[in-house]
């Protein structure tokens, strides 16, 4: 962290959403914290009204690339990422070719550093191809520079019990977690969208909660057994919410993830057979919605994790069963959870520094990411204006993916500037540059 | 009624005016020169991306009798087996100056996709979307219907409704959009509805529906039925454990000749038989059943013509305001048919 970067004066923002406080960044670290602080030499930023957080951390990023740069490529997920206030990625194996070998992980790792606007840090799949068959060399991509410790077949449930034990049990050689999609395929064949009251009406195959709700129990058992990490992505349904408590009730070494949408969204949306709200796991009932936000509130939810997930708009303009599985969420997520968590007196913007960064960076061992806002901590640091309200629109965001739920919607919050290593990625809302040094990093 | 994609949402008043103008179109059906000139110039598309020969030939001669102009776009053998998206094929047709497309697709909701974007301006009339509805399908039924409880009644079918009509539909009604279609249409007019079918071919979420569900169709004829429509069942589904054999399924809920009896001795001489087509004999409906004069089948099939003349003249003749009363709009055309 010894990067020559600058040196940035935050003047008055409030940490945390705390007492006002000025903080002065050099070099790629915090410098020194408190109050009449001196601008000497400094680029002064003036965040009076602002709150100061650490950079976001996702733990569920699609970047597309290799193979899908119509999608999405490395640059362009991770402008999206800066700008909705992310200073580190994970980006998840399910490319083309999928990140199941050290070759790939490395070429992911090393598109991230040349972009220079986030930490990407790939994760590894969990099978060759991720067809749930063999186990990928996940010691490889562990010792490899991009240093993998998450491992996801990510789209596809790890649904062979035996599999899914050696996995939880192979990962502890290197502290590695296993992140599963939990979706039992037999009960999901050919399901379109949460089966119940509305599937019932508008005849879409239905894909039950008990489908998600029994894998997450089966692994949870199979964690505490070999006595491993596990990680539950994107946890949609109430009756998750109830077995991970129980979970960790009994000391099991279990974290989970919701996404931003389905700590607003409904599957009553389906009702428009619109497939921009079309993703996996589906978009479930209120009751559900009001579980996730009390599950994340109370901490049996650990983190916020996007599933940023873009698609061609040809994906989406068809047929909702033709269509393809997935939103955008990397520059929304913030102000969405701002609007579920925050506006509703859930949680404070402590607690949201903890589901969005400190617990995030944690469960992916990013030792330099969701550190505290202190004096000789790495320079991750967003400033948010929580009084700022906006409209969606997709046309005019950095990632290619137009397929955002959230169109139309006024939503609070909004990314002032994002300090990546200390260097500004992002000021006055708007992109700034890269890490100064990405270039050559990239060409190395 | 800018298009016509479910019953869910057709209200009461848009439903009497389809089935009144129907019962004006079946006067046309009946007469020697079974032709109107109310679509001239107007060109109608059957877009069919699920073989449907039945209910493509229905509109065809609904549209020809209309005097539109009907061009018939199968799927198959198309460019749309090649690849091309419904947002194509719908911009295509969109150019070619369609001014009603009638859908019948395999993926419930494709009616709707044309209907909320811009891919397309033309009228879309849903001829029966993936499990999710067919509801001209369901307004054949309403008429037909219609016809037996106004003449049980002794009155006209003009203007009513199905007040009291105890009406059971029964088979697999998880994978049927017309159980769908009838379920919404038959609470609009104010029949009660009761569905008969093994637990596995009921939908998750059907205790909201606004009707009776019964496992046991013995008791449902003993507690007193009008009307029994009985579901095409397909012979596969026992492959996916929807049920154990096909013997089975229509021992416990098939139509067959003991149950046919049974309507006799329980004293329910005018209850009529319904079946949407095509019957798979012996697996829902007994033989004997189909062919009983309590059997509408073929009544169907011929009321659907009317409806869907009904359907494509409400929605092509510009008048789209709800109608007050519900009184016919086109009475100008009966003067232009006696000349003809």
């Amino acid at each position: 962290m010894a990067a020559n970067t600058g040196t940035y004066l935050i003047r008055g923002a409030s940490l945390l959403g705390g007492e006002p406080a000025d903080v002065l960044i050099r070099d790629g670290v915090i410098a020194e914290t408190g109050t009449g602080l001196s601008d000497d030499g400094a680029t002064v930023i003036d965040a009076a009204g602002l709150v100061a957080l650490p950079g976001m951390v996702d733990v569920h990023t699609h970047l597309r690339e290799p193979g899908r740069e119509d999608a999405e490529t490395v640059e362009t997920g991770t402008r999206a990422a800066a700008l909705g206030g992310y200073t580190a990625v994970h980006a998840m194996a399910n490319s083309t070719p999928v990140a199941d070998t050290a070759g790939v992980v490395e070429q992911v790792y090393s598109l991230g550093q040349a972009a220079g606007w986030v930490d990407v840090r790939p994760v590894g799949a969990v099978t060759v191809g991720l067809a749930g068959e063999q186990l990928a060399e996940l010691g490889a991509m562990a010792d490899s520079r991009a240093r993998v410790r998450m491992f996801s077949d990510d789209g596809i449930c790890v649904h062979d019990p035996v599999l899914m034990r050696r996995a939880l049990e192979y990962v502890k050689a290197f502290d590695g977690v296993v992140a599963q999609h939990a979706q039992e395929p037999r009960l999901t064949a050919g399901a379109q969208m949460n089966e119940g009251e509305v599937s019932a009406v508008l005849g879409l195959t239905g894909w039950p909660a008990v489908a998600e709700e029994s894998i997450i129990a089966r692994d949870v058992l199979l964690a505490q057994h070999v006595g491993s990490r596990l990680h539950v992505c994107h946890v949609s349904t109430a009756g998750s919410v109830e077995i991970i408590r129980w979970a960790k009730q009994r000391g099991i070494n279990v974290t989970a993830e919701v996404t931003p949408h389905h700590l607003l969204l409904t599957d009553d949306l389906v009702r428009s057979y619109d497939p921009v709200y079309k993703v996996n796991p589906p978009l479930r009932t209120d009751a559900d919605v009001q579980a996730l936000r009390a599950g994340l509130a109370d901490g049996t939810i650990d983190v916020v994790g996007t599933d940023h997930a873009p698609h061609p708009s040809e994906h989406k303009e068809c047929e909702w069963a033709q269509a393809a599985m997935g939103m955008t969420g990397l520059e929304t997520a913030l102000s969405v959870v701002q609007h579920t968590m925050i506006e509703t007196g859930l949680i404070s913007w402590a607690d949201f520094a903890r589901v969005t960064s400190a617990a995030a960076a944690k469960i992916g061992r990013l030792e330099d990411q969701g550190r505290p806002l202190e004096a000789g901590e790495p320079a991750n640091i967003i400033l948010v204006d929580r009084a700022a309200r906006w409209t969606v629109e997709p046309a005019k965001m950095a990632t290619m993916g137009r397929n955002s739920p959230f169109k139309g919607m006024e939503l609070p919050g909004k990314v002032v500037a994002t300090f990546f290593k200390g260097h500004p990625t992002v000021l006055d809302g708007k992109l700034n540059t890269p890490y100064p040094h990405a270039a050559s990093v990239g060409a190395a | 009624m800018k298009h016509l994609l479910s019953t869910e949402d057709l209200s009461l008043a848009n439903a009497i005016r389809i089935l009144d103008t129907a019962e004006e179109m079946a006067a046309v059906g009946d007469r020697e020169v079974k032709k109107l000139p109310a679509l001239r110039g107007r060109t109608v598309v059957n877009l069919f991306f699920e073989d449907s020969t039945r209910t493509r030939i229905s509109f065809e001669a609904a549209a020809k009798r209309l005097s539109a102009d009907v061009i018939n776009f199968a799927a198959k053998g198309s460019s749309v087996s090649k690849g091309e998206s419904l947002k194509d094929t719908a911009q295509t047709l969109s150019a070619m100056g369609a001014d009603a497309v009638v859908i019948r697709h395999w993926a419930s909701g494709a009616p709707h996709r044309l209907a909320s974007t811009d891919w397309i301006d033309a009228a879309v009339i849903n001829a029966g979307d993936g499990t999710h509805e067919h509801p001209t399908q369901a307004l054949l039924d309403a008429f037909t219907m219609r016809r037996h409880w106004a003449r049980l009644a002794g009155t006209g079918s003009e203007g009513a409704d199905l007040k009291g009509m105890r009406v059971a539909i029964a088979g697999d009604v998880l994978h049927s959009r017309v159980a769908r279609s009838n379920v919404w249409l038959l609470r609009t007019l104010g029949a009660e509805v009761t569905l008969v079918a093994p637990p596995t071919l009921l939908p998750i979420g059907v205790e909201k529906w606004p009707c009776r569900v019964s496992y046991n169709m013995d008791e449902t004829l003993e507690q007193g039925v009008d009307a029994v429509m009985m579901l095409r069942v397909q012979g596969e589904r026992m492959n996916a454990s929807f049920f154990p054999s096909t013997r089975e399924y229509s021992r416990r809920w098939g139509f067959d000749d003991n149950r046919l009896h049974a309507l006799d001795t329980l004293g329910m001489k005018d209850t009529i038989i319904m079946h949407p087509g095509p019957m798979n004999r012996g697996l829902e409906i007994s033989a004997a059943a189909a062919d009983s004069p309590r059997s509408t089948v073929l009544a169907q099939v011929r009321n659907g013509v009317s409806v869907r003349m009904a359907a494509l003249y409400l929605l092509l003749s510009g008048d789209t305001r709800e109608p007050a009363a519900p009184a016919l709009a086109y009475a100008g055309t009966h003067s232009t048919k006696e000349s003809n």
